[in-house]
C-alpha cells in the first residue's frame, strides 16, 4: 500500500477482506485455514495476561485441543484489571425493542472513535457482540434482569439506546469471573496451565518470527524460558504512563514495550482515554485514581461558581452565582456530551480559576435537583455503592453536598498494531484487548472494552490464529536455541545494573515526575511547544533514572520494587513515543486535541484530508528516532462529519 | 472535605524474609500522617522513607486499590482488612486512627497460605479449589440465545449476592479453623441458584468441598467471624447452602 504523501510508506497488509462490510468476517472465517484436530496438541501458544482478553482466549484455545501456558503479574488470574470495570458492556441484542442493531452499534463505535478506526473490525466486533451476551450467561454470569425473568439493558454516553448490560456496579468482576471460571475448566483438563506471579519480560524471535518469552517468577526471582509456536499478548492498557490513573498498580506496559522494540509497530500510542468523573487528588501521597462510573452524568449536574476563586461553601453559592457550564454551552447534549469533552471543559473552568476544592482543581456534580424531584431513595437506588464509595474515600456525604470531580486518565487507545487477524508485524506474535489498537479509534465509547476483549479472546483469535499456525511446524523451536540465551543474558544485566545503581531517587520520584511531564504537556490539551519540550524532559529524566534510581533488595527474591523499576523504565521510553505521535498528528480527534486545531468555539476540529490514517511507529534503537508509518483508513459505510452536541 | 489533619502513628509490621525464615515485629513511627490518605498508601510513604534511607521496604500485596481486586490481605490490630465493617484494607483510610495510635499490621495466617515474604502470602488454594468445580461446563460457541432461560429476578439478584466474593480470603485469616467454607460455599451458593448449574450441581459441591479439605483449610465451627470481616458482605447463608447442597449430593 502506498500513501499519497511520499513521506510515508506502509508495507504491511492489514489482511481486511474484500468485500462488503457485513460480509466480510463471515467470508473470511470460511477462508481461514484449519489446524487438523489431531494436530492441535502438537502446538504450543504462551497466552500472557489473564484478563478478560487472556483468560478468554486461553480458555477458548485450550477447549479447541492446543497446549497453553497462561501468565499473570497478579497472584491469581482473578485479579487482573478487568476486575475493577463498573458499568457494563455492550451488545446489539436488541432486547428493549428500540431498533437496535448490528449497523447502529458498529455505527455509533465509529461515530464515537470520531473516524479513526476500522469499518472492518469494528464491524466484526458489533457482529460478535450478541455471542459474548450468550456465552456470559451460560457460564452463570448474574446479569442485571428484569422481573420477568429476561435480561435489562442500560443506556451509556454515545449511544441513543439501551444497549448495555450490567452487573450492578460490578460488570467487570463478573465478567471476568466467567472467564476466569472457563481458565479454571481448562486447567483442570490439563489443557492449560495458569503460571501466576509470573512476568513476561522479554519476546525471543527466531528469524523474526515469535518463538516464546523469557519471564520472571515474581516469588523467587528465578528467569525462566519458555517456548511456544504463537505469543499472545493481552497484557492491557498503559495508562499508569500517567502515574496517576483509574489503572490498577500494577497495570503497565513492559510486555507491549518489549515487544515494539523487537519489532512490532506501536499504532497510534497518543489516544489516551481521559474520564470526566473521578474522584480528584487530595495530596502528594495520591497512588491513585478512582473512577465515578459515567451513568452519575445522567442525573448529576456539573458546576463550578461564575466568581474566580470563589471559596465559599457550595450550598452557599446561590443559583444565579454558579455557572452550569456543560448545559451552557452544549443545551441539546448538556451533562451527557462524551467523555472527551467533558474532560476538557472541566480543564478550562478549572485554568480560569473557577475549580473547586482545596487544590482548585475540582468541579461539582451535584444531585440536589434529581434528589428534589426523584427523592434520596431513588437516586440510592439507582448509584447507592457509587456514593457509598465515594463517602469512603473523601469522608462527604454526596447527598448533602455536591460530589467533587475531575478528569483522570482512564484508557488508552493506542496499542500493539494488529492486522485482521490480530497478528502484530512480528509474525506468530498476536494482541488482544487493550493492548492492541484496532477498534476505538481516538475515543472510546462507554461499555465497549469489555466487549473488545472478550470479542478478541473468544470469538476472534480461535479462528484467525489458524491461519497463521496451519502454516507453521509445531515445535521447531526449544528453550535451549541460542535466542533464549541471548535474550536471557540481556535481562539478567539490566537486572543486575538497575539494583546496581543505588541512587538517591526512589523509583517513585521518578514515576510521579513522568506523570507530571505527560499530564501537563501530553494530556488533555496539547501543542506543538509543550510536546517538543515533553519530549526533551522525559530524555532527559530517563538519563537520570539510569544514573540515579535507587532500587532496593535482590534479584533473586520477591521484590516488588524490582518489578516496578522495570516497569517504570518502560514508560519513561514509551512517554516519548507518545508525544511525538501526539506532535506529528496535527489534528484534534477524539481525545487528541491540539491547541492549533480547534474550530472558533473552541471545539476539537479533525483534518481528514491529511490524518485519516493510523499511525504505526517502529522503533529504531533506544536513543534513536522512531519511525512514523501511516495506515490509510478508508471509510466506504460511514459518512464521516464533524461531530458536534451543541 | 475537612481541612488537612495530621496524627502520628506507630506500627508493628510483621518482617519475614521468606518462606523459611523467622519472621518478627519492627517497629516503626511516622509523625505526620495526613488522615486523608489511605491505610495503603501510608505504608507507601513509608516505605519511601525506607528507600531513602537505603534499607529495604516492607512487601505487600496490592493492585486495584478499589476494593475489588481482592489482593490486598492485612490483618490491622488484629482483624483482617482492619476495624471498618464492609472495607478492604485499600479503601480504609487514616481518618479511622487516632493521634499516637500504634497499629499492628500482619499478613493472612493459615497453613493454606503460606508466607512468602513480609505480608504477602501464598493464596493459589483457592484457584485450586476453582479449578476442582467452581464453574459451568460450557465450551466457547456452545451457548444458547442468553434469553432462552428466564430466570427470576430474586434468583438472580441472590446469585449475584454471592458472585460478588473477591477472593481476598479474609474469612480464612478470621476463622479460628482456617476454614474457606464462606469463600467455597459462596460459588457453591451462586451456581445452585442458576438454572444453568443445575447439571453439574452435585458433582461441584463434592469436588469443591474435597479440594477444600485437601489443601489444610480446617472446618467450619459455625464462629461466623468470616462473615463480620468480608469486605463484601457474604452472607454465612452461602456455608448452609453449600452444607445442604453437599447432603443432598452424597445422598442423592
Ligand atoms: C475503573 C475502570 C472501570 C472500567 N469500566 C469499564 C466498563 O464499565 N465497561 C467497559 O467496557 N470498559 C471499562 N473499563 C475498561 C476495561 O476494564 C479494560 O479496558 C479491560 O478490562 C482491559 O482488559 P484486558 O484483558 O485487555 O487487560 P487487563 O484486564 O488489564 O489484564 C491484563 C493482564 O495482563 C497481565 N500482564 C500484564 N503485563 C504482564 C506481563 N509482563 N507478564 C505477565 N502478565 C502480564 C496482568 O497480570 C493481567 O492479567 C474500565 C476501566 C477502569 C480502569
Ligand atoms: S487492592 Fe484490590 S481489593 Fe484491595
Amino acid at each position: 500500500m502506498e500513501v499519497a504523501d511520499k513521506k510515508y510508506t506502509f508495507n504491511w497488509d492489514n489482511k481486511i477482506p474484500t468485500g462488503p462490510v457485513e460480509k466480510k468476517w463471515s467470508t473470511h472465517k470460511n477462508n481461514i485455514k484449519l489446524v487438523n484436530p489431531s494436530n492441535k496438541r502438537k502446538y504450543n501458544i504462551i497466552v500472557v495476561g489473564t484478563g478478560l482478553a487472556g483468560a478468554s482466549a486461553a480458555a477458548s484455545l485450550g477447549e479447541l485441543g492446543y497446549n497453553v501456558k497462561a501468565f499473570c503479574i497478579q497472584d491469581s488470574a482473578r485479579r487482573a484489571h478487568s476486575i475493577a470495570a463498573q458499568g457494563g458492556i455492550n451488545a446489539a441484542k436488541n432486547y428493549q425493542n428500540d431498533g437496535d442493531s448490528i449497523w447502529r452499534l458498529f455505527y455509533d463505535t465509529v461515530k464515537g472513535g470520531d473516524y479513526r478506526s476500522r469499518e472492518a473490525n469494528v464491524y466484526r466486533l458489533a457482529e460478535v457482540s450478541n455471542s459474548i451476551i450468550d456465552q456470559c450467561v451460560a457460564q452463570g454470569v448474574p446479569f442485571a434482569r428484569e422481573y420477568g425473568g429476561t435480561l435489562t439493558n442500560r443506556s451509556f454516553g454515545g449511544a441513543q439506546l439501551s444497549r448495555t448490560f450490567y452487573a450492578r456496579g460490578q460488570t467487570g468482576q463478573q465478567l471476568l469471573l466467567g472467564a476466569y471460571s472457563a481458565l479454571m475448566k481448562s486447567m483442570k483438563s490439563g489443557k492449560v496451565a495458569v503460571h501466576t506471579r509470573e512476568e513476561m519480560l522479554e519476546l525471543v524471535t527466531v528469524d523474526g518470527e515469535a518463538k516464546g518469552i523469557i519471564s520472571r517468577n515474581l516469588v523467587t526471582g528465578k528467569i525462566n524460558r519458555h517456548a511456544a509456536d504463537a505469543v499472545l499478548l493481552c497484557t492491557g492498557g498503559y495508562g499508569n504512563v500517567f502515574y496517576l490513573s483509574t489503572n490498577a498498580k500494577n497495570s503497565n506496559v513492559t510486555a507491549a514495550w518489549r515487544c515494539h522494540r523487537k519489532g512490532a509497530l506501536f499504532a497510534n500510542p497518543s489516544f489516551t482515554q481521559i474520564h470526566p468523573t473521578c474522584i480528584p487528588v487530595s495530596g502528594e501521597y495520591q497512588s491513585k485514581l478512582t473512577l465515578m462510573s459515567e451513568s452519575l452524568r445522567n442525573d448529576g449536574r456539573v458546576w463550578v461558581p461564575k466568581k474566580v476563586n470563589d471559596k465559599r461553601h457550595p450550598n452557599e453559592i446561590p443559583e444565579d452565582e454558579r455557572d452550569y457550564y456543560l448545559e451552557r454551552i452544549y443545551p441539546s447534549f448538556g451533562n451527557l456530551v462524551p467523555r472527551d469533552v467533558a474532560s476538557r471543559n472541566a480543564k478550562i473552568v478549572c485554568d480560569e480559576g473557577r475549580g473547586v476544592g482545596e487544590t482548585g482543581l475540582a468541579v461539582y456534580l451535584d444531585f440536589r435537583d434529581a434528589i428534589k424531584r426523584d427523592g434520596e431513595d431513588a437516586i440510592r437506588d439507582r448509584y447507592g455503592n457509587l456514593f457509598d464509595m465515594y463517602h469512603k474515600i473523601t469522608d462527604d456525604n454526596p447527598y448533602k453536598l455536591p460530589m467533587r470531580i475531575y478528569p483522570a486518565v482512564h484508557y488508552t487507545m493506542g496499542g500493539l498494531w494488529v492486522d485482521y487477524n490480530l497478528m502484530t508485524t512480528v509474525p506468530g506474535l498476536f494482541a488482544l484487548g487493550e493492548a492492541n489498537f484496532s477498534d476505538h479509534g481516538a475515543n472510546r465509547l462507554g461499555a465497549s472494552a469489555l466487549m473488545q476483549g472478550l470479542a478478541d479472546g473468544y470469538f476472534v483469535i480461535p479462528y484467525t490464529i489458524g491461519n497463521y499456525l496451519a502454516e507453521t511446524k509445531p515445535g521447531q523451536i526449544t528453550t535451549d536455541h541460542a535466542a533464549f540465551d541471548q535474550v536471557e543474558k540481556e535481562i539478567t544485566e539490566e537486572i543486575s545494573k538497575l539494583l546496581s545503581i543505588k541512587g538517591s531517587k526512589t523509583i517513585l520520584d521518578f514515576h510521579r515526575q513522568l506523570g507530571k511531564i505527560m499530564w501537563d504537556k501530553v494530556g488533555m490539551s496539547r501543542d506543538e511547544d509543550g510536546l517538543k519540550q515533553a519530549i526533551a524532559e522525559i530524555q532527559a529524566l530517563r538519563k537520570e533514572f539510569w544514573t540515579d534510581v535507587f532500587v532496593p533488595g535482590k534479584a533473586a527474591t520477591y521484590n516488588k520494587y524490582l518489578e516496578y523499576a522495570l516497569r517504570v523504565a518502560d514508560f519513561l521510553e514509551l512517554g516519548e513515543l507518545m508525544a511525538r505521535d501526539a506532535l506529528e498528528r496535527k489534528e484534534s480527534c477524539g481525545g487528541h486535541f491540539r491547541l492549533e486545531s480547534q474550530t472558533p468555539e473552541g471545539e476539537a476540529k479533525r483534518d481528514d484530508e491529511n490524518y485519516s490514517h493510523v499511525s504505526a511507529w517502529e522503533f529504531k534503537g533506544k536513543d534513536a528516532e522512531p519511525v512514523e508509518h501511516r495506515e490509510p483508513l478508508e471509510f466506504e459505510n460511514v459518512k464521516l462529519t464533524q461531530r458536534s452536541y451543541k | 472535605m475537612s481541612s488537612t489533619d495530621l496524627i502520628k502513628v506507630h506500627l508493628k509490621v510483621w518482617r519475614q524474609d521468606g518462606p523459611q525464615a523467622k519472621g518478627f515485629f519492627e517497629d516503626y513511627t511516622l509523625d505526620e500522617v495526613n488522615t486523608h490518605m489511605s491505610f495503603l498508601e501510608m505504608l507507601d510513604v513509608l516505605n519511601e522513607r525506607l528507600m531513602k534511607d537505603k534499607k529495604e521496604p516492607i512487601e505487600f500485596d496490592h493492585d486495584c486499590r478499589e476494593g475489588i481486586c481482592g489482593s490486598c490481605n492485612l490483618v490491622i490490630n488484629g482483624v483482617p482488612h482492619g476495624p471498618e465493617m464492609l472495607t478492604a484494607a485499600c479503601q480504609l483510610h487514616m481518618r479511622h486512627f487516632k493521634d499516637g495510635e500504634t497499629i499492628t499490621i500482619e499478613p493472612w495466617r493459615a497453613t493454606a497460605f503460606p508466607i512468602i515474604k513480609d505480608l504477602v502470602v501464598d493464596r493459589n488454594a483457592f484457584d485450586r479449589i476453582m479449578s476442582a468445580g467452581g464453574y459451568i461446563s460450557v465450551s466457547t460457541g456452545n451457548a444458547p440465545d442468553a434469553n432462552a432461560i428466564p430466570i427470576s429476578k430474586p434468583d438472580s439478584d441472590s446469585a449475584m449476592d454471592y458472585a460478588v466474593c473477591i477472593g481476598c480470603g479474609a474469612c480464612v485469616a478470621a476463622c479460628p479453623n482456617s476454614s474457606a467454607s464462606l469463600f467455597t460455599g459462596a460459588k457453591v451458593s451462586q451456581l445452585s441458584r442458576l438454572p444453568q448449574g443445575a447439571p453439574e450441581r452435585k458433582k461441584r459441591v463434592i469436588a469443591m468441598v474435597d479440594q477444600m479439605e485437601k489443601e489444610g483449610f480446617g472446618d467450619c465451627s459455625n464462629f461466623a467471624e468470616c462473615e463480620a470481616v468480608c469486605p463484601v458482605g457474604i452472607s454465612i447463608t452461602a456455608i448452609a447452602n453449600m452444607r445442604t447442597e453437599y447432603v443432598k449430593a452424597v445422598l442423592g
